[in-house]
């Protein structure tokens, strides 16, 4: 059996009054992409933010490669001392919807900034892993540029550069290119797709249908709070059985003819 | 006697002197400079305090613990809701009766440093709270430590959202230091306004129109430059 880089267990979320994770499980195998999608407000986006602890759950288990991140509300089980469970957390490395670039550094300074910060890098070593970085996802004459001056697709790389010289063992996507103008996701995804072929743990919430169908090992996806479906991309897309995802996928669909 | 810009009769030493305009603006300008000095020192001496302080008491209200917000709030609201010509009036007038006496000079910079810090606190910690809350997420996301990303990546940016807000502040100093000349210190208006009163004229008040529209001309200059160099990402 492969090895288990997470597995969430019971996991409840709401925001006040509003349910949006109901008791959902995972397990996420070594080097698997999962892309998860559903209608918005499904929960998506909030599942992959647990993981790291950008949202703190109600009720759930959380272990990263074996560790427990997070655990609340479970008798018996306890979360690894902090500065494990921060070490832990470490591994895994996450790209925004919105980009989230520090404005006032250069894409250089942007990148360095958590080796240096975080790992206490030495400035050249910092600078040397920014530069293979920014190279892979084709953006190696943009160091000394700032954000301001780069397109979308271009700050998204830069962005998924400055997670990856963190040296993450798992990459969290939240909505990569729903910011992004079409002609432009093509060039995210791309550095998304060369990811997968290195076989880096992904989970990717997207809406890209075409990029989860030929990247994806398994599709999860999420309605109502939880998740219906989690089988292999060939299945989900050519032998949908759930109502829900019929209709989801007819809208979608639909959306694209237009 | 014939209100003229021609000629002025300017009494000295019991005789009546008449010059023309511009040996009168010569006249004056001694005493002119001196109201002057007063008004620049008072202004040098507060700006750099007051913006230091206030860009450190903003970052301390945006993020401190409860007690000493709560301590921050009470400061801002005191001090940005009573007239400032009141806060000079107890530091120069009511103090000496609980037996504290401030020399007038430095009373009246600490009244406009605590004054304008109470304005520049609330603009900085306006400042961060309005930066994007993705930052900090981007922050957490890659493992920066709290004081770390306050440092680095926090409060640079909320510099920047404040420079505009603060350099308008900075300007409006130099009209508010004006109102020492209520208090009885010698500033430039207070100067000309003794001037006028003395020789029934209204060329000081001209003079010290000209010289505060271009004290403050040169400032927003100042403080343009300072803010095109500080706000812009590139």
């Amino acid at each position: 059996m492969s090895e288990i880089m997470i597995r969430m267990t019971n996991i409840h979320k709401s925001f006040g009054q509003l349910c949006v994770l109901n008791g959902v499980d995972l397990e996420v195998e070594k080097g698997q992409i999962i892309a998860i999608i559903g209608p918005s407000g499904s929960g998506k986006s909030t599942l992959l933010r647990c993981i790291n602890q950008l949202e703190k759950i109600d009720k759930g288990v959380i272990e990263i490669e074996g560790v427990v991140v997070t655990a609340v509300d479970t008798p018996g089980v306890h979360a690894a001392p902090k500065e494990q469970v921060r070490a832990t957390l470490n591994k895994t490395g996450m790209v925004f919807q919105s980009f989230n670039l520090f404005p006032h550094m250069t894409t250089m300074e942007n990148i360095i900034e958590a080796p240096l910060t975080v790992k206490k890098m030495k400035k050249e070593d910092a600078l040397s892993i920014g530069r293979a970085k920014l190279e892979r996802v084709g953006l190696a004459e943009k160091a000394d540029a700032y954000p301001s001056k780069l397109s979308g697709g271009q700050k998204q790389r830069v962005a998924i550069a400055r997670a990856l010289a963190m040296n993450p063992d798992i990459m969290l996507f939240d909505e990569p290119t729903s910011a992004l103008d079409p002609e432009l996701v093509g060039e995210v995804l791309d550095v998304i797709k060369q990811l997968a072929a290195e076989h880096m743990t992904m989970m990717v919430v997207t809406h890209e249908m075409g990029f989860a169908r030929e990247v994806a090992d398994r599709v999860i996806f999420m309605d109502n709070q939880n998740i219906v479906a989690d089988c292999p991309p060939k299945q989900f897309f050519d032998h949908p059985e759930h109502p829900r995802i019929i209709a989801f996928l007819d809208k979608m669909l639909s959306n694209k003819a237009q | 006697m014939e209100p003229t810009f021609a000629a002025i009769s300017v009494s000295l030493g019991g005789s009546l002197i008449e010059m023309n305009i511009f040996e009168y603006i010569v006249f004056i300008t001694p005493q002119m400079s001196e109201g002057l000095g007063t008004t620049l020192m008072i202004y040098a001496l507060t700006i750099l305090p007051a913006l230091l302080l206030g860009f450190a008491l903003g970052i301390v209200k945006a993020n401190g613990p409860a007690p000493v917000k709560g301590l921050l709030g009470v400061y801002t609201w005191a001090w940005r809701g009573t007239p400032l010509l009141l806060q000079l009036m107890i530091m120069k007038f009511g103090l000496r009766y609980i037996g504290v006496i401030i020399p007038d000079i430095l009373g009246a910079v600490i009244v406009f440093t605590l004054n304008m810090g109470a304005y520049i606190t609330e603009i900085m910690r306006g400042a961060i709270q309005s930066v994007d809350k993705g930052q900090y997420e981007a922050c957490h996301a890659l493992g920066i430590p709290r004081g770390r990303m306050m440092l680095r990546v926090i409060i640079p940016q909320s510099i920047r959202i404040a420079i505009p807000p603060a350099c308008s502040e900075a300007i409006n100093l130099v009209k508010d230091v004006a109102i020492i000349a209520v208090i009885g210190m010698q500033d430039i208006l207070r100067v000309a306004n003794q001037i006028t009163q003395r020789d029934h004229t209204i060329i000081p008040y001209i003079y010290g129109f000209i010289v505060y529209l271009l004290l403050s001309s040169l400032l927003v200059k100042l403080f343009g430059r300072l803010e095109k160099r500080f706000t812009s990402y590139d």
